[in-house]
């Protein structure tokens, strides 16, 4: 069996589950958004249920259109304030204590290996990089579980991903998952889970497959799931969450597939206009001259993408008429980097500092693009208009190849520079 | 209105992997009203798309339909702005779910996807699985909606089926 079906089968009280079955299974987690709580909230107050199942277990944050873009979305968390308030919900995050909800939910430890977590937002799926299975569902699904605690959920079959080699210094989880999505395409795995395994595992650090994690959805995936091996486990030590090892374990019947990725191999990945899954080298990327890099989001706004971006940055200046934007994911990310100085070579490099928000990255606030503009992005969509006008383009990419970009104005390998 | 679970309405054909911020653009994202929503219906595409739909209208794409978020509002706003069902040859797996818990109509027929042309007449006919293409005389054979999915579309969705159920 897969890894994800072990856990699938656990939660629904058997011994094994088929890909194709329908299961009903208790979940562990639910989550939603100042956009997609506002709908579920209305659902939940139509089932009529009164209150959420476990007040421990249902977490809101406001992070897309925060601090309030305008007044429709302050209203929405208005909205989403007042229940959160009403339902006296432990996990409530507000104000100061917003981080983007996939940085800020493993931070706090809240995830845990063998979890099954939802969330209205479909990068829920972020979190399998810790072992656990997580998926993203709209708000009636998400309404009907802050109601009950359980959920439906079809059977996935899979697709083991080997990995092999140590990647070279400027290649990490947002190359990988950039060249995968390029060989399954924008569909590649739908209804499916995508597993990574292999010696490469180690090679990736937690916050490189958390980012590799939530772009699985970019295929279609229903979700990502890595080993929790010693790596995971020391992070989860750190957030405060003991728990055991526990591998993948793959066996010939569990998948309908192998991937094998050398990570040795690969250069630096761009995913060009307009899907994820247009994926070339950064050396083969033609060139184009950016109006925006912004580096952040749910995909890379961790610490560990500072720091890259920091070490690009550090003694050098953005580009003339490009407008750097970068965005610690979280308060936790913020104070880091302040601390450790990673702001004075962002200001120093004519950076604008953000708040921990979406914003940008779907075109909500904080660095909309005008028509015909062009931007680099370590985000995780590059469709037609998300960022802003339909006439804009997004390329993307991971910090260093952002951050390098920045600084000469049109895409770069950052071995080039540094 | 109609025969129960009969839509008909002119073909509006799009191409694969129409994703939701096609759908419905996440700057709109601010209400859970689908006529409101339905006003900014395929914006990411073409912002003067929704002035052109005629009630009962039906969309018809390729692959990987409702690709990418998991905004409910994007099937929203599809019925919000007066499609009566989906023809597509595949849909991403976020998408199909929502649009089934909001009671918006969808099938999965690759072969109606690549005959029907943009303009043409459609006749579906959900209960019975059959699409007729008016404008070329085309039959197509879908699966039959399940009579209890059935009930979900004419409730208006899984929240109001579970409460007219109870």
């Amino acid at each position: 069996m897969s890894q994800t079906r072990r856990i699938l089968a656990a939660h629904a009280g058997t011994d094994s589950v088929t890909p194709g079955e329908f299961i009903e299974i208790p979940v562990d987690l639910v989550l939603a958004n100042d956009i997609t709580a506002p709908l579920a909230i209305e659902e939940f107050g139509k089932l009529g249920a009164g209150g959420v199942f476990d007040r421990d277990k249902v977490v809101l944050v406001l992070d897309h259109f925060t601090p309030n873009r305008d007044i429709a979305s302050a209203d929405q968390c208005a909205y989403v304030r007042s229940f959160a308030l009403e339902q006296e919900l432990t996990h409530f995050y507000d104000g100061g204590e917003v981080g983007i909800e996939h940085v800020l939910l493993p931070e706090e430890g809240l995830i845990a290996p063998g979890m099954v977590v939802i969330g209205a937002d479909s990068h829920t799926c972020t979190y399998g990089a810790l072992g656990c299975f997580s998926t993203g569902m709209g708000s009636t699904d998400i309404a009907a579980a802050m109601a009950t605690g359980m959920t439906w959920l079809r059977v996935p079959d899979a697709i083991l991903v080997r990995l092999t080699g140590r990647p070279h210094r400027w290649v990490g989880g947002k190359d990988l998952i950039i060249n995968l999505i390029g060989m399954l395409g924008v569909d590649g795995a739908t209804y499916g889970s995508l597993e990574f395994d292999g010696p490469g595992v180690e090679n990736i650090s937690v916050e490189g497959r958390l980012t590799a994690a939530n772009m699985v959805i970019e295929a279609g995936a229903k979700n990502g799931i890595f080993p929790a091996d010693r790596l995971a486990v020391e992070f989860l030590r750190g957030v405060g969450v003991d728990a055991p090892e526990s591998g993948i374990e793959p066996d010939e019947h569990g998948y309908v597939r192998q991937i094998d990725i050398d990570l040795s191999a690969m250069e630096p990945q761009v995913a060009l206009p307009s899907l994820p899954s247009n994926a070339v080298a950064v050396g083969e990327v033609p060139h184009v001259k950016l109006d925006q890099v912004v580096i952040g989001s749910c995909t890379n706004g961790r610490l560990e993408d500072m720091r890259i971006a920091a070490e690009v940055l550090k003694g050098k200046k953005a580009a003339k008429g490009v407008r750097l934007i970068i965005i610690p994911g979280s308060p936790r990310v913020y104070r880091k980097s302040m601390k450790e100085g990673l702001f004075d070579i962002f200001l120093d490099a004519g950076a604008v500092i953000s708040p921990p928000t979406c914003g940008p990255c779907l075109g909500g606030h904080m660095g909309v693009l005008a028509a015909g503009e062009r931007a680099l992005s370590t985000t995780n969509r590059n469709f037609v208009g998300r960022m802003g006008s339909l006439t804009s383009e997004v390329y993307l990419s991971n910090p260093a190849v952002a951050a390098a970009s920045a600084v000469t104005g049109t895409i770069t390998d950052p071995g080039e520079i540094v | 209105m109609a025969a129960r679970g009969i839509l008909k309405g002119k073909a509006h054909k799009f191409g694969d992997h129409v994703n939701t911020d096609v759908i419905i653009p996440a700057t709109h994202l601010v209400s859970n009203d689908p006529a409101v929503l339905g006003e900014h219906l395929m914006a990411g595409h073409d912002p003067e798309f929704a002035g052109r739909v005629t009630p009962g209208d039906i969309i018809v794409a390729g692959e990987n339909f409702g690709s990418g978020s998991s905004r409910e509002h994007a099937p929203l706003a599809i019925k919000g702005g007066g499609i009566s069902c989906v023809i597509a040859a595949s849909y991403a797996r976020i998408f199909y779910r929502n649009a089934l818990n909001v009671g918006l109509p969808l099938i999965e027929s690759p072969e109606a996807a690549t005959a029907i042309s943009d303009g043409d007449e459609l006749v579906v006919d959900l209960a019975a699985g059959r699409i007729d293409d008016n404008t070329t005389g085309k039959t197509f054979e879908v699966p039959p909606y399940p009579e209890f999915m059935q009930r979900i579309m004419d409730a208006g969705g899984l929240i109001e089926y579970v409460r007219n159920k109870s």
